[in-house]
């Protein structure tokens, strides 16, 4: 699934889908507002691009485009966001903590950098099951210093399992600058524990696929874990919130720089204009298709504010004695 | 009759239910040598991949459990020290007890977090003896604590079969209590059901862990002057409110008697409840540890902090005046 073509489709359509989403948070359709990854479409592209459908991914609170990278219903997302029971969660999930096991996503966890270690016992499990299945784990570069994240590594790498760390280094973790936050360096730290550790150009899909092909095929073949630091940049704030609230924790001129290596541009020039237009007209359509689908879901009704808490057992008691 | 201790029920338990499912491994520090003699023999019987022994990064670990819950197999996770369940507290109360829900029900996260000597150690310093049970329970965490050698037995079976998170408190001070019992009579106890040890029509004490030894003597003490019923609940959260309900009828008088801190704990759920729902004659009365207690700093401060049989005595006759 990597020809230029797909390639620019799925960075395209991420694009489009955010910036949709940004107009349903703004309509008030989206009451969590949303987290963009506007900017960083070709590292889930081209990371997901790498994966075959059984391996296995944890995403974050910035993971609409894993989600539709790995080839999840962009209407049944989109439900989810929206709190809809169309969802996939039952919108449960919500932005940010969906998971949708059909596409083999374990959820989005909140507690930043745990997925880390999460992901070393899911990839502990398959590697024992003799699956082939590799795990891929997403965390920001806000998450390089969490404890669990460390302990992590020190799990995978002990043991050799099949997880692909990859970090989304956007340079900042909400107003906090990349370069203030770290002491070392985020390769360091994958180093610090044996794990082969790189840094990616991820503003350019075809180095994030090359990199993320060769990661997968070590842990595919029980040469262990890998981490790749994609560097990357969000054109947005951290959250939708800060269309209201303006931080001035950036410097002027730095999105300007960013944008004139726009990952959306870089995948753009691969495909012929008259392709890439039809493509646009599809991705619209699409687009447009999941958001009728998205409206149309029901509404949650706060009596079945419970269910789902335990597979078997206590209906739990309510506030109120009878 | 073969007498069986409660540690070795743990044992028998987790190893007859390793035997019958190949999903279920255990986790933990200290496993190769078996330190808390829990998985005694595991490692000869099951090798390194059935048994894990873990480096000391307990977030890292409990939320590996997550993982491999996730992906299908059935962690125990074993602890040493009461303490490091506040470690990982988030790792279970906000993470795995929660991706049921958030993913819409797609997952369950079939994860057993056995803590196999929970309550007050004599000398160890301040950190040591935390009763932490009413935490997991307010937090909606499926929770138990059973007081004998077959209840260790049923529950732990049970918690491994569970698809949800189940925290199991097994108490220091339950460890070397035997029982007679059939080998072939051991089966798996439901959560949320109570036993009663001792029946009686004047008050209904609820008693748990360690303490429902305590609870019985004084029962047996007060035996013709007052009848007692002695009510375990077994079960932290479920808690078999349909049985407290209808030993209540009977008795409507309550003392409970619990090893956690006073502020809004297990016997304050406990008086709260019966207030609201149940047949009371007489104010409710409990015994707990004080607030903010921190035990173990001192052997000799110990006893100002800890419950005893003479304080469920005098509630007993407090509730009766």
């Amino acid at each position: 699934m990597a020809t230029p073509e797909q390639l620019y489709r799925t960075i395209r359509f991420i694009r489009r889908f955010e910036e949709r989403s940004i107009e349903l948070t703004q309509q008030g359709e989206i009451a969590s507002g949303i987290h963009p990854c506007i900017g960083q479409e070709a590292v889930a592209t081209g990371v997901c691009a790498a994966l075959a459908a059984e391996d296995i991914l944890l995403s974050t609170h910035r993971g609409h485009g894993h989600f539709l990278a790995k080839g999840c219903d962009p209407g049944v997302v989109l439900a989810e966001m929206l709190g809809r029971a169309n969802g996939m969660d039952r919108g449960r999930g919500g932005s940010f903590h969906p998971s949708d096991f059909s596409r083999n996503i374990y959820n989005a966890t909140g507690t930043v950098g745990h997925s880390a270690a999460i992901a070393a016992g899911v990839a502990w499990s398959v590697a024992r099951s003799g699956s082939g299945q590799v795990v891929l784990c997403f965390f920001g570069d806000g998450a390089v210093s969490q404890g669990a994240l460390l302990e992590g590594f020190n799990l995978a790498s002990l043991w050799q399992l099949p997880v692909v760390y990859v970090c989304e280094n956007n340079q900042y973790a909400t107003t906090l600058p990349a370069r203030d936050a770290i002491a070392g360096s985020i390769t360091g730290r994958g180093e610090a524990f044996g794990i082969p550790s790189e840094q990616v150009d991820g503003q350019d899909v075809q180095t994030v696929l090359a990199a993320t092909t060769r990661a997968v095929a070590r842990a595919r073949t029980g040469g262990g874990p890998s981490l790749l630091q994609m560097d990357t940049y969000r054109y947005f704030g951290h959250h939708t919130f800060e269309f209201k609230v303006r931080l001035n924790y950036r410097p002027d001129g730095e999105l300007e720089r960013w944008q004139q290596r726009d990952p959306l541009t870089i995948a753009a020039d691969r495909v012929p204009e008259r392709e890439r237009a039809a493509i646009d007209a599809e991705v619209e359509q699409e687009l447009e298709r999941a958001v009728e689908f998205a409206l149309a879901g029901d509404k949650l009704d706060p009596a079945d504010a419970q269910a789902y808490t335990f597979t078997s057992g206590p209906v739990p008691r309510a506030g109120v004695s009878a | 009759m073969p007498r069986l201790s409660y540690l070795k029920a743990l044992n028998r338990a987790l190893g007859e239910e390793m035997e019958r499912d190949e999903s279920v491994f255990v986790l933990g520090e200290d496993m190769n040598f078996a330190l808390t003699n829990v998985t005694a023999g595991f490692l000869d019987r099951f090798g390194p991949d059935r048994v894990l022994e873990m480096p000391l990064s307990e977030q890292g670990f409990t939320n590996f459990a997550t993982g491999a819950a996730m992906a299908g197999r059935r962690p125990v996770v074993e602890f040493q020290i009461p303490f490091l369940l506040l470690l990982v507290f988030e790792q279970i109360t906000n993470q795995a007890n929660k991706f049921r829900l958030m993913s819409g029900g797609q997952t369950s996260v079939p994860v057993t977090y056995l803590m196999p000597a929970a309550g007050a150690r004599t000398a160890w310093g301040a950190q040591h003896s935390d009763q932490p049970y009413s935490l997991f329970a307010h937090m909606g965490v499926k929770t138990v604590m059973p007081a004998t050698p077959t209840d260790a037995y049923g529950l732990l079976l049970t918690a491994i079969r569970d698809d949800d998170p189940v925290v199991v408190f097994g108490p220091l001070a339950c460890l070397g209590l035997r029982e007679d019992v059939e080998y072939a009579d051991l089966v798996p106890i439901p959560l949320g059901q109570a036993r009663l040890h001792r029946t009686g029509s004047d008050v209904t004490v609820v008693a748990v862990g360690q303490l429902v030894a305590d609870a019985i003597a004084v029962a047996d003490e007060l035996a013709g002057e007052v009848s007692v019923e002695v009510f375990d609940p077994r079960s932290i959260y479920p808690f078999d409110w349909a049985a407290l309900a209808e030993s209540l009828d009977k008795t409507g008088r309550l003392v409970v008697f619990d090893d956690g801190n006073r502020y809004a704990g297990f016997g304050a759920e406990m008086l709260a409840t019966a207030a609201e729902e149940m047949r009371l004659v007489a104010p409710p009365r409990r015994i707990t540890r004080p607030e903010a207690a921190m035990v173990g700093a001192s052997p000799e401060l110990d006893p100002g902090l800890l419950p005893n049989r003479g304080q469920l005595l005098d509630a007993i006759k407090r509730v009766l005046k």
